[in-house]
């Protein structure tokens, strides 16, 4: 098991499905002599050139949309929007073509294209960087959604969405590049369906993806530590399709649940989460289930309030809490 | 040049493709076709006159919502075409596209899209793809002049500039965009003068005149299959109908269309056989009696009596079925 971070077990799947099939590309803003504005493809250009390894124009639905003509034809492209608050000048493409290709040709054609694109509250950058854009990606049918959590699922997840043939939106973090994890040394696809349960517990559940897994589990650990309360952390990597499955099993488990999420609750992945508990195990509940969630604002500027505005473990903990009784 | 065999053939197609869309018109009308359709009839000269210098069902095309002209010159059924309008199983894209979404990938046609400038992006890459596959294939994007004001046209053009890329734009310049005529919405008429920005070889000629647009046309494909990078070409023409079925026209005079219906291009190519003495008007009656026979008992006919999808296989086509990708953890263990 090699330790690597975030950034560099998404540049060992660009590198190592770059070398099994000459047809995968990458594309993006800075990603080739520059090196990647999260060093995503570093050192890639040199080994694979400007052919292959593309800077693009800053014209986001173009160049995404050439991938996925591109794909049309055999071409695995991944392509990094370095942003995803500049996915939305994507979203044309992405939703209008990649997502719709295969229903409106009955079939015949397919957009195996990957794209991935950082999103998150990083350091005070402001609200049009700031953006959570997951929940309008999920909404989208035709397009698969995963965030990984961890190194490991980021490269996997990676390697997986590539080889897949249906058009895949990773969603990354701004803040999770330089996490450090295990990655398994020999090759390792992850799937894009399911979730993982990354803490066994069993008083309650604690759904989290993405960096509010990391908060989930800074939570449980604080929550068995100090109030003797067993939370189990259900990691909901692939968020369309949700796995109903998983959601039901430990649900059905812990009778309890606490959807962490970073964006805001309206229309989001908690809201999607309770409605699947809702319709599947309604009746194994012994509370309601809450939403742990941003403020409905966009991000601030300010350092104080750019905190407000978004959870952290220390919500998780009293969310948790009052839904026990606790507080 | 064109050989005398050449133009009859084009004239029959040509006409082909007008008596089709009347009687996607007249299904529409009936009621028998829902949803919108964008008719070709005045058009025709612009992409038979293209095909016939490229490489049909070889070369990669794509286009709008105008598509189902498109799509037979490709090599598309023309059954299947219009089964596709008719929303059937049998249809091209077996009733899930409707007339704006034919698809026949077999014959590279790589589908109408229904968003205004949509394919430029699609196809340049298309054209990215040929280059690095290192083919002799060209990608071919058929649309209309009000495409050239979204973002996409630029975005697109740059591209391909930039990375000279096999791709060759043909712009069919109807002189409105829906309902608004060009002087009102673009601010330079000419379209090849704004691909030229982008050091994109371009040139216009008339697009009512097919012998004019395939000489047009072999300068321009040859141009991009060469590997030179992108070409322009803009075609000036008419659209007869309306921008869609909904469409009452009401935008444009009389006098106008009138004076467009002089240069048909179907009059213009018959018209210039009958007075070589190749061809005579009676032959001309003949086909056209022919054509509309056949259209009527073969082609609308299958696709009335085709069956419709079966409500069972909705979800089917949303994403890849059985993708070992999506369920299996393969190598390094589970997570």
């Amino acid at each position: 098991m090699a330790n690597l971070m975030y950034w560099q077990a998404i540049r060992r799947a660009h590198d190592e499905e770059m070398t099994n099939d000459p047809l995968v590309i990458a594309m993006g803003e800075d990603i080739g002599v520059a090196g990647g504005t999260y060093k995503a493809t570093q050192g890639l250009y040199e080994k694979y050139g400007p052919e292959r390894i593309m800077d693009t124009p800053i014209s986001e639905n173009s160049y995404t949309g050439l991938g996925i003509g591109a794909s049309f034809i055999g071409v695995r492209p991944i392509i990094e929007i370095m942003s995803v608050n500049f996915a939305w000048l994507a979203l044309d493409q992405i939703f209008n073509s990649a997502a719709k290709v295969r229903y409106m040709s009955g079939g015949q054609l397919t957009a195996p294209i990957v794209v991935r694109s950082p999103g998150g509250t990083a350091h005070q950058l402001g609200a049009q960087h700031s953006a959570r854009m997951e929940k309008v990606f999920m909404g989208i049918a035709g397009l698969r959604v995963v965030t990984p959590s961890t190194p490991k699922q980021a490269y996997g997840l990676l390697k997986s969405a590539v080889r897949c043939n249906d058009p895949v939106f990773i969603n990354e973090h701004e803040l999770m590049y330089n996490l450090k994890g295990e990655v398994p040394d020999e090759e390792y696809f992850h799937p894009l369906e399911g979730s993982d349960i990354v803490r066994e517990g069993s008083d309650i559940t604690l759904f989290g993806y993405n960096i509010s897994v990391h908060w989930s589990l800074q939570a449980a650990d604080i929550l068995s530590k100090q109030h003797g309360i067993e939370c189990e952390v259900v990691d909901l990597y692939s968020l369309s399709p949700l796995d109903r499955a998983g959601i039901k099993q430990s649900v059905s488990k812990t009778h309890r649940a606490v959807i962490v999420e970073e964006a805001e609750a309206m229309v989001g992945v908690g809201s999607e989460v309770m409605a699947i508990i809702n319709e599947e195990c309604f009746f194994e509940l012994d509370a309601p289930p809450v939403r742990v969630s941003a403020v409905h604002v966009p991000i601030p500027f300010n350092h104080k309030l750019e905190q407000a505005a978004v959870p952290d473990a220390k919500d998780v903990v009293k969310a948790v809490l009052a839904s026990l009784g606790k507080s | 040049m064109l050989s005398t065999d050449d133009k009859k053939r084009l004239l029959q197609e040509m006409l082909f493709a007008r008596r089709f869309e009347e009687a996607c018109y007249q299904g529409a009308q009936e009621g028998k076709i829902g949803g919108f359709v964008h008719l070709y009839p005045g058009q025709e000269a612009c992409a038979h006159g293209v095909f016939k210098a490229a490489r049909p069902g070889r070369d990669y095309a794509i286009t709008g919502y105008r598509d189902h002209i498109h799509a037979i010159l490709c090599g598309a059924d023309p059954k299947a075409v219009m089964a596709e309008l008719f929303g059937k199983e049998t249809g091209s894209s077996k009733g899930r596209g409707g007339s704006m979404h034919i698809f026949d990938v077999e014959h590279r046609f790589m589908g109408g899209y229904s968003l205004v400038g949509g394919p430029f992006p699609l196809a340049t890459g298309i054209a990215k793809g040929i280059q690095l596959k290192g083919d002799d294939d060209i990608s071919i994007c058929f649309l209309g002049d009000a495409s050239n004001n979204q973002g996409t046209f630029h975005e697109s053009l740059n591209m391909a500039s930039i990375w000279k890329l096999p791709v060759l734009y043909i712009c069919e310049n109807n002189l409105y965009g829906i309902g608004t005529r060009i002087d009102r919405s673009t601010s330079e008429l000419d379209q090849y003068k704004r691909a030229a920005v982008y050091n994109i070889p371009s040139a216009q000629a008339d697009g009512q005149d097919v012998e004019t647009v395939y000489e047009a046309a072999k300068i321009a494909v040859d141009h991009v299959r060469s590997g030179k990078g992108p070409y322009f070409l803009e075609l000036m023409t008419y659209r007869y109908r309306g921008h869609s079925m909904s469409d009452s026209n009401a935008y444009r005079d009389d006098k106008e269309e009138k004076e467009w219906a002089k240069r048909d291009p179907i009059k213009i190519l018959r018209d210039r056989l009958i007075a070589a003495g190749d061809y005579t008007m009676d032959e001309y009656k003949a086909l056209d009696k022919k054509l509309i026979a056949e259209i009527d008992d073969d082609i609308v006919k299958y696709a009335e009596e085709s069956p419709e999808p079966d409500v069972a296989e909705l979800e089917k086509y949303v994403l890849a079925d059985n993708d070992p990708y999506v369920r299996i953890n393969l190598g390094g263990g589970a997570s």
